[in-house]
């Protein structure tokens, strides 16, 4: 492979050796700080110099056209918003006369103030990146030419991003999305867990540093111990029985259906995969009129004359929470008989053919066999699908709405962490309480998954199975 | 047939054999398939049911969704009708032509999103890889709904949350993270010899070539299985089409179905709801059959021998 790649490291890594077995960069940042000449110890604050004098015309005017963009961008608007974000602001709307007409003076805008803020923060964070690679890009012009070489031409940096540096020109476009669309978000919203954005303070709020953190451990209020941990501890059961009543029901169908001597298999996994082409949310909201109080489920059961009264489906917590996990089941099993209908038949016969020549059982066929098979390839999509569960909106959403809810309570008693999350922010504005429990869910997801995923086969030795 | 047969010749072998009957392996097995076949059947039966009252609620004359039986009692096609042609207060077609337009795109962009980081991080090797797939797995254990909102803020400063901006600001939101979602794509890679490459190179192969002539087809079917999942996003969604399509021309499919079950529409657009379910779920099933042939191969590894 060819890995010995010239500018590709966007950090400095303190550790020699890389875990891939990478030789560290000969042009890193420290190295062209060290043994830069002048030239290239100035390309650091002026972009693109070392370049634009060793006649790397083209790429010195991208350095430097990047550093001017930048440092225009902070010092029009970036530079405002960075000054407010430590108070973010405190002017309030006013109203001034002009010419007789009382004309409405906009005040601050918190929301606007730690958004731009946060992307100036972003845009400073590029500016280093960039001077970096300026620096880095100097020095090897520098050392090419001690070295007797020309320096590399633009044609050539530009073809080396389809051979060495593929993966500069391939991810570029992909880490962009995410870091604006999904990095920013959420440091945005990690930052609105300092703050008082609530519904008492929509325009102008302040940092409040981890009060809101507080506000989960007290014992009163609209987010509470009491509410947080009962919210907490029915996400983990549900999540739990979510995944494992569906693995288990799921594996328990595929295997019923691979048979040797079922007919008709191709039918039934047909009959189960229907659920799937019906959109999820189309036949969770048909079960959620289903089972309403004169719902259809109810209808029918009273008209086989089983039960006198309607079954409180959706209104009994109690019900209602088993109710979930059993839609849940419904939605969930035809995934898990895809899945493990792949992964059976994958099973390497060599391994049943041995354990019948040693006369094993089906039983032990089963426990010693496709068990240790299925839980080697599943364990990542277990821990996937627990993460899943864990922020699984749309059942409950949809489903129940968290109802029953309590009189007064901010949780129904079938709300997980992420649906009281959704109720906090979008239906009362509590993007704080939201943003707090939004951490919380990270905190009980990472010490959850983080260790389990850590340790699974596909993750410590990838290459395994080439 | 079969079954017949089976069951002859366990009577046959039972009628010989001096074992109780509980004991003999040919009527162990009958019952056993019996029972699974009848277990079978029921499991069928309930997951189906659900799916044949949609469609059969979707021709209900009756457009409001309670009655007094479970089924319904008269059948009508004026639901579709109406769905296609009554378009002042919920202009369907539309709904319909907006999501399609979305999910085409969404599809493209992130399944070149997917694969680019997929084969970055599963065939390339290069510093700061490791880094990468870190922040993407910790990434992906914070809650999607947290960044809603803020991604609506993040729109409005790019100015795309009015008119017909809304659906390029939906097809960017469905496909820039997509890149953090590789994990499937770069296991599938992961089982394609490296030998593939290494004689790729010999041969004088630049990286872009060994992607796009020697790895993308050797992915075929994840691809397609990818390319659907990116395709039926749009369709799917209906959180983040709630917070970024405010107004009725942008909505897509989902936002209209789910209006349709609000307070104030239920009693009139019930069973227009189904028809709509209905009209959503055949693309879908289609999709879904194709996607099904192709998954089987690809779970069953890449390159085979």
């Amino acid at each position: 492979m060819t890995t010995a790649i010239a500018k590709t490291p966007r950090r400095v890594r303190k550790r020699a050796t890389d875990p891939d077995g990478l030789q560290p960069s000969p042009y890193s940042t420290a190295k062209a700080w060290r043994n830069g000449d002048v030239i290239t110890r100035l390309s650091f604050f002026i972009f693109g110099l070392g370049n634009l004098l060793r006649k790397q015309i083209i790429k010195g005017l991208i350095f430097l056209a990047v550093e001017i963009g930048a440092i225009a961008y902070l010092a029009t608007s970036g530079e405002q918003y960075l000054l407010k974000l430590p108070s973010l602001g405190s002017a309030e709307q006013t109203k001034v006369k002009v010419d007789g007409f009382w004309v409405y003076q906009a005040g601050d805008n918190s929301v606007q103030i730690l958004l731009y803020g946060v992307m100036a923060i972003f845009v400073i964070i590029l500016l280093v990146i960039v001077a970096t690679l300026s620096g880095r890009s100097a020095y090897k012009a520098q050392s090419v030419i001690a070295e007797g070489d020309k320096p590399v031409s633009i044609f050539k940096d530009v073809r080396s991003l389809t051979n060495h540096n593929a993966h500069v020109g391939l991810m570029f476009l992909p880490t962009l999305g995410i870091v604006i669309f999904t990095i920013l978000p959420l440091v945005f919203m990690i930052s609105m867990a300092f703050t008082s954005y609530d519904q008492n303070h929509v325009v102008l709020f302040d940092w409040v540093g981890l009060k809101n953190f507080g506000a989960i451990f007290s014992s009163t209020g609209e987010v509470n111990a009491g509410l947080f941990i009962s919210v907490l501890i029915w996400t983990l059961v549900w999540a739990f029985f979510a995944t494992f009543l569906n693995f288990f029901f799921g594996m328990f169908m595929a295997m019923i259906i691979n048979r040797k001597t079922t007919h008709f298999k191709g039918f039934w996994r047909a009959c189960f995969s229907m659920s799937i082409a019906v959109p999820q949310f189309v036949s969770l909201l048909v079960m959620h009129t289903m089972l309403q109080r004169d719902g259809a489920i109810n209808r029918l059961l009273m008209g086989w004359g089983l039960i006198d009264g309607p079954l409180p489906f959706l209104t009994d917590a109690t019900w209602a929470r088993v109710t979930v996990i059993i839609i849940n089941l419904w939605v969930g099993i035809p995934y898990t008989i895809m899945q493990i209908t792949g992964i059976l038949q994958n099973v390497p016969a060599e391994l049943y053919e041995a354990a019948e020549l040693d006369g094993a059982s089906w039983w032990q066929r089963f426990t010693n066999v496709t068990m240790p098979y299925i839980f080697f390839v599943m364990t990542p999509y277990l821990i996937t699908t627990f993460t899943g569960n864990v922020n699984n909106f749309n059942v409950i959403y949809l489903l129940t709405n968290g109802s029953p809810t309590p009189v007064g309570a901010s949780a129904g008693k079938t709300d997980l962490l992420i649906t009281w999350l959704y109720k906090l922010t979008v239906d009362r504005s509590n993007y704080n309480l939201g943003a707090v429990i939004g951490i919380m869910t990270f905190v009980v997801l990472s010490v959850v998954a983080l260790i389990t995923y850590r340790n699974s086969g596909s993750y410590k030795n990838e290459e395994g199975f080439r | 047939m079969s079954n017949m047969n089976n069951t002859s010749v366990s009577q046959r072998s039972a009628q010989n054999g001096s074992l109780p009957f509980w004991k003999n392996q040919h009527t162990r097995r009958v019952i056993g398939d019996v029972v699974s076949h009848i277990f079978l059947a029921i499991m069928a039966v309930i997951w189906l049911l659900p799916i044949v009252w949609v469609v059969l609620e979707s021709f209900n004359k009756n457009t409001a969704p309670y009655q007094e039986t479970f089924f319904p009692r008269e059948y009508t096609l004026d639901n579709y009708i109406q769905l296609f042609t009554e378009r002042d207060v919920m202009n369907f077609p539309r709904m319909f032509m907006n999501t399609l337009i979305v999910a085409i795109f969404v599809c493209l962009i992130s399944l070149f999103f997917v694969l680019a980081v997929a084969f970055c991080m599963s065939r390339l090797r290069f510093r700061g890889r490791r880094t990468f797939m870190n922040i993407a797995l910790i990434l992906g254990m914070f809650p999607s709904i947290m960044a809603v909102i803020a991604i609506y803020f993040i729109l409005k400063a790019f100015g795309l949350t009015s008119g017909a901006l809304v659906l390029v600001a939906l097809i960017v939101v469905y496909s820039a993270g997509s890149g953090a979602g590789f994990y499937v794509m770069k296991g599938y890679m992961d089982t394609i010899p490296k030998s593939l490459d290494e004689a790729a190179y010999l041969d004088g192969c630049t990286t872009w070539q060994v992607f796009t002539m020697i790895i993308i087809p050797i992915c075929k079917p994840m691809i397609v299985y990818q390319a659907i999942v990116g395709f039926l996003a749009p369709w799917l969604d209906f959180v983040m089409a709630k917070v970024i399509a405010r107004t009725q021309d942008n909505f897509t499919v989902a936002l209209g179905l789910w209006q349709m079950l609000q307070k104030e529409y239920i009693n009139q657009w019930y069973a227009r709801f189904a028809a709509g379910a209905v009209c959503v779920s055949i693309p879908i099933a289609i999709l879904f059959i194709i996607m099904q042939r192709y998954y089987e191969e690809s779970m069953s590894g890449s390159v085979k021998g």
